[in-house]
């Protein structure tokens, strides 16, 4: 909310500067976001009187204004159209700082000779002063400006901008904020006269209110005024509406807003011939009920609605915005005033229905309180009777179902001290309170008080709300730095914790790049995903309202985003690329939250090293994928089968299913050449994907620790040859079976040559050892000759010659 | 016979300097500092001379002497170096080494795991909740009825997905503290607790809004804590992530699920609290949200407030790496690319 200084002091004497003010508001709860300092520049600028227009000598269009400065009087150059004898003026003097009415550059005036005549400084436009973009003619300031003032003095002001957090409504209004200065600088608010004749005939002859729906409107108050003449208003009050942000229309529409500004209890002014019967019925719309509303719109209401209406029809929505019928217009002269308090969720509903923001629907939704009626619409009612003629009804209607008599809060010294950790005096404490409006009486005990919230702080209703309010107004740099005291709790971390840890910075370790990736992804994306296209079975959970299409879905897995990011790298990035996400994916479950499992995902492509002088920078492949699960895993001591897989988005010929304990806990593998086509990826990519949700309870399983043998090793190379289709795994299989065998380990595997077609060699070292003895040849030997039979006999595996 | 010494030690040095073969460096080191080298006959001579020159002569004379015996070692292992690399056996040093993949964490990982680490050594446990919320744990339970303004500036991604009764009321947390009440409702006091996690909102991505962001929570729940301890843990956390000498500002605001609540901000690093642009003016920069935990809050979660008090606070993350490296675009921080991830 924007609001003026000069406006607030007229509530409250405030002898701080702008800074000090904004610090002060800042601190105690309404941030002030910033200030603009109007006439902050105008050095040189007084108010000047036109006491003579000569014509210029050389030129038809311009004059030679002389003008009255109080101490002298000076003629200048003037080409302004609206030049009057006895008008007051901004005049600027030589060495002003003014905004040049042409171009719109800074300029500093000068002495100038115009059409041969010296002009020796300015009557000034508001383009000029930089209060406006109008530079139609000079700017004519109010009769009651004083000649020769500077004009900074005369109408200079410094708006605040206003940050008001939502549980102070009262702080969107100009009263409210000098009430926060008041109490935080201990001054007290003087509220302008509001008390005016009521010279017309009583209320109640005129008008009935009624209301039929109390739980949604605890109050209405109204009051009349008849033989209003409607006008442009005055210009001083123009000006408040435009510095707070509102455009002015006409006296009686200004005044409500302006009042709204000044109290922050919105108004609403009926044309009183349109009220049909002479009554108003606060009640709900009718299902289906229609109402054309002052934008012109015709409004579709529901029974959940709010409306004000006459004896036949609605005549506005109820604190969202009125009816074009009952509008005021030039020709209105007899007003019903209103002045109500609504449920603020039914106006938050209502206004969010029907798309309506306003300033009044701002104020009801945060909950004003219902005490603001009265005051405002006796201010406002003066006002009119002031600036727009007529007479006021005797008496206003006033409909309270909602009155609730305050409740009283008790706060004690203790209470303070638990919550702020520090003791404030009882004096310190009702000194607080008493500042923001509070009536504070005696208890029953001698170090508690009795608080009753000022009527206007809706948002007061428990003792913690006080102990704010003392804490604020004190100052919360009152409050000591202390830490907190007792037993540290004790800790259970939750294991995925660490874990998510550990496999982050191991796939630093193996060189991937960590990425962070939208959830919410589009269904496009993961259809990429599928090589033969089909509907995505269990459907990803969507978002209802989703931004964008690309937003829409929940991502079922963290492959596509992924992807994409390897593509968008692969435009810039020659060499290899490795990057991982370890994140969550969510799966929906019926009537529930999502499962949220946290999945690790990488992806390899391109060289397996940087170009460099020592050569091995050939292209990953899938053992470089494989070879990442397995020193993850072994790692984290854990023993992994690699099974076939059957991941449709990988190649089929080039694929593991990742089983741990006979659970399958993620894949590695090649992309399928179909999805990189999807993903414009015109290379091999391998990935890797982990379920690190499954895969946890494996690594909590305890080791124990294995003595190591004292007995030396016999380390012997055996090479064998198998038909092609015999797997590895196979092989070592049977070999780790013996006992004494404590490591097999592949390093050969060799097929064409001089081998068989449809032949391959596999050469292996093996390495025995006993934990109880030293090993002879022998027994080793006999070993060997057991496991090479047993290959033969199981595998068909000969020694290779 | 001082400067008679230091003469000898400079000349000493000047030719060692020029010896570039191991013959050469074996006749120096006879000639200063073999058996009739003249600083060995200084020493042996020391006996000759009265007692206060006596001092002063043997005890520069065997500075030297060890000098010069260092030097002359240093020398032998640069030639036996330099002769290596002539043989062959030695490497060029300067050229490259394996290029290893090195890769590296998230910026955002890395801030984290940073707070995270703070914060446990004040005690506070590292929880996590599930992104995907009820509106109870996301609002309700935070004194946030339906309708209430609060929920306005928190802009909602709802879940088309129904609960048991068939309501539509799963959302994506648009804050961390939906973890509070789940901590509450599951860990009796003493708390203490910090809740990093993804959050979302319904925003249009620019420079400084994306819909998907990273926030930490933080709650303790105990006999006597107050807002004094709410501001020396958080002063704490401050001085450790930004710094010894960084001003700290705290100051009344409004969430609610606090009362009383409090903002904290920094002082601005750019401007040191002038004011200027990346501080919107102000010379501050808010950091977090704070406050005593409300009252109905704690016991909707089953806490007796008359029992326990309670702060909260909580804290948008990216925007600390952001303030940190100077980075001026919250969309790089998801963006995935290398050229932005390798400079962390």
């Amino acid at each position: 909310m924007k609001v003026s200084l000069k406006w607030l002091e007229q509530y409250v004497d405030i002898d701080l500067s702008p800074a000090e003010l904004a610090d002060k508001l800042t601190m105690a709860g309404t941030e002030v976001k910033g200030w603009q300092a109007i006439g902050g520049d105008w050095e040189n600028i007084v108010v000047g009187q036109i006491v003579a227009i000569n014509p210029h000598p050389n030129a038809d269009r311009l004059t030679l204004p002389a003008v009255d400065l109080g101490t002298e009087q000076l003629t200048v150059v003037c080409g302004a159209p609206n030049l009057k004898v006895g008008i007051k003026v901004a005049f600027a003097r030589v060495g002003a700082n003014l905004i040049d009415g042409h171009s719109g550059k800074a300029i500093k005036l000068e002495t100038a000779k115009i059409r041969g005549v010296s002009s020796s400084g300015m009557v000034c436009s508001e383009k000029e002063l930089g209060i406006s973009d109008s530079h139609q003619g000079i700017m004519v300031l109010a009769a009651e400006a004083k000649v020769g003032t500077p004009l900074a003095d005369f109408m200079g002001d410094v708006i605040f901008d206003l940050d008001v957090t939502p549980n102070r409504p009262d702080c969107l209004s100009v009263v409210g904020i000098a009430r926060e200065v008041a109490a935080l600088t201990g001054q007290k608010v003087h509220l302008p006269d509001a008390g005016c004749d009521e010279k017309g005939a009583p209320i109640e002859q005129q008008i009935a209110v009624e209301i039929t729906a109390p739980d949604l409107c605890p109050r209405y108050s109204a009051s009349l005024i008849t033989g209003v003449k409607i006008a442009p208003s005055p210009r001083w009050l123009q000006q408040r509406l435009l510095a707070g942000g509102m455009r002015p229309i006409s006296n009686v529409v200004d005044i409500t807003n302006f009042v709204m500004l000044e109290y922050g209890e919105p108004l609403h002014a009926f044309d009183y011939k349109q009220i049909r019967g002479k009554k108003i019925i606060v009640r709900r719309a009718e299902e289906g009920e229609a109402l054309v509303t002052l934008d012109g719109t015709k409004r579709l209401l529901s029974h959940d609605m709010l409306v004000i209406a006459d004896a036949e029809r609605a005549v506005a929505v109820a604190g969202v915005m009125g009816g074009a019928d009952s509008e005021m217009t030039g020709g209105t002269t007899d007003i019903v005033l209103e002045a109500a308090s609504f449920n603020p969720a039914s106006i938050y509903q209502t206004g969010y229905d029907l798309g309506l923001p306003s300033e009044a629907r701002m104020r009801f939704e945060r909950g004003i309180s219902p005490e603001l009626t009265i005051p405002a619409l006796r201010r406002a009612t003066r006002l009119i009777i002031d600036l727009a003629g007529g007479k006021a009804a005797k008496g206003i209607v006033d409909v309270y179902p909602g009155k609730r008599e305050p409740e009283p809060i008790l706060l004690s010294k203790s209470e303070l001290k638990r919550l702020l950790g520090v003791e404030f005096s009882l004096e310190q404490i009702r000194g607080a309170l008493i500042s923001l409006g509070c009536d504070c009486q005696a208890a029953k005990w001698a170090s508690e008080i009795r608080v009753i919230a000022p009527p206007w702080r809706s948002d007061i209703s428990l003792a913690e709300d006080l102990v704010e309010e003392v804490a604020r107004v004190i100052g919360y740099d009152r409050i000591p730095v202390t830490m907190p005291g007792g037993a540290v709790p004790q800790q259970n971390p939750a294991p995925i914790l660490g874990f998510k840890e550990e496999v982050r910075r191991d796939l630093a370790g193996y060189g991937f790049y960590e990425v962070v990736t939208y959830s919410l992804t589009g269904l496009d994306l993961l259809e990429k995903l599928l090589p033969e296209a089909h509907p995505l079975e269990p459907e990803p959970l969507r978002v209802l309202r989703p931004m964008t299409a690309e937003q829409e879905y929940l991502r079922p897995n963290l492959r596509a985003n992924l992807l994409v990011a390897l593509e968008a790298n692969r435009r810039h990035e020659e060499g290899g690329i490795r990057l991982f996400e370890l994140g969550r994916v969510y799966h929906r479950r019926p009537n529930d939250l999502p499962d949220e499992p946290e999945m690790l995902c990488a992806l390899l492509a391109g060289p397996r090293f940087d170009q460099s002088w020592h050569g091995g920078n050939g292209p990953v492949d899938f053992f470089d994928a494989k070879g990442v699960v397995e020193g993850l895993l072994s790692r984290l001591g854990i023993e992994a089968d690699f099974k076939q897989g059957s991941d449709e988005s990988l190649n089929p010929a080039q694929q593991a299913a990742v089983v741990v304990g006979g659970k399958r806990v993620g894949v590695v593998g090649e992309l399928h050449r179909k999805v990189t086509d999807a993903f414009d990826l015109a290379e091999k990519v391998y990935l890797l994907e982990i379920n690190l949700a499954g895969l946890l309870p494996f690594t909590l399983e305890h080791k124990l620790f294995q003595p190591i043998s004292r007995f030396p090793a016999v380390v012997r190379d055996i090479a064998l040859v198998v038909d092609a289709g015999v797997t590895h795994r196979q092989v070592t299989d049977i070999i780790s079976g013996f006992p004494l065998v404590r490591r097999v380990a592949l390093f050969d595997l060799y097929t064409g040559g001089k081998l068989t077609a449809g032949k391959k060699s596999l050469a292996y070292r093996i390495t025995f050892q006993s934990p109880s003895q030293t090993l002879t040849d022998e027994a080793a030997n006999k070993v060997q000759q057991k496991i090479i039979d047993k290959l033969a006999k199981e595998l068909g595996a000969t020694l290779r010659g | 016979m001082l400067k008679q010494l230091e003469e000898l030690k400079s000349n000493a040095l000047k030719e060692l300097e020029a010896v570039s073969q191991a013959k050469d460096l074996e006749a120096w080191r006879v000639r200063y500092l073999g058996k009739k080298s003249q600083l060995t006959g200084v020493l042996r001579g020391l006996t000759k001379l009265p007692i206060e020159e006596r001092k002063q002569v043997g005890a520069l004379a065997n500075r030297i002497k060890a000098g010069l015996e260092e030097n002359l070692e240093q020398k032998s292992r640069l030639l036996k170096q330099a002769g290596l690399a002539a043989t062959g056996e030695g490497v060029d040093i300067t050229l490259p080494g394996r290029p290893y993949p090195t890769g590296r964490l998230h910026p955002l990982t890395q801030t984290i795991a940073e707070i995270c680490d703070i914060f446990a050594s004040m005690g506070f446990q590292v929880v996590e909740g599930p992104e995907v919320e009820w509106d109870y744990y996301n609002f309700e339970a935070l004194n946030i009825p339906r309708h209430h303004p609060a929920r306005d500036s928190m802009a909602t991604l709802w879940v088309d997905a129904e609960n048991e009764k068939g309501e539509k009321n799963m959302l994506l947390r648009t804050h961390t503290t939906a973890v509070d009440t789940r901590v509450m409702e599951q860990q009796s006091p003493p708390i203490r607790v910090v809740m990093p996690g993804k959050v979302y909102r319904y925003e249009a991505s620019d420079a400084t809004h994306v819909p998907m962001f990273h926030q930490i929570d933080g709650l303790a729940v105990d006999k006597n804590i107050t807002m004094a301890d709410l501001k020396g843990t958080l002063y704490e956390f401050a001085r450790r992530f930004f710094g010894e000498d960084r001003k700290v500002r705290f100051r009344c605001d409004y969430f609610p699920f606090v009362e009383p609540g409090v903002e904290m901000a920094i002082e601005c690093r750019v401007c040191h609290g002038a004011g200027c642009r990346l501080c919107g003016n102000s010379g501050w920069i808010e950091v977090l949200g704070a406050g005593m935990t409300h009252p109905r809050v704690l016991e909707r979660s089953g806490v007796d407030p008359r029992e326990y008090t309670s702060f909260a606070f909580g804290m948008g993350i990216d925007r600390l790496p952001m303030l940190r490296y100077g980075i001026d675009d919250i969309r790089l921080l998801y963006g995935s690319d290398l050229r932005f991830l390798r400079q962390f």
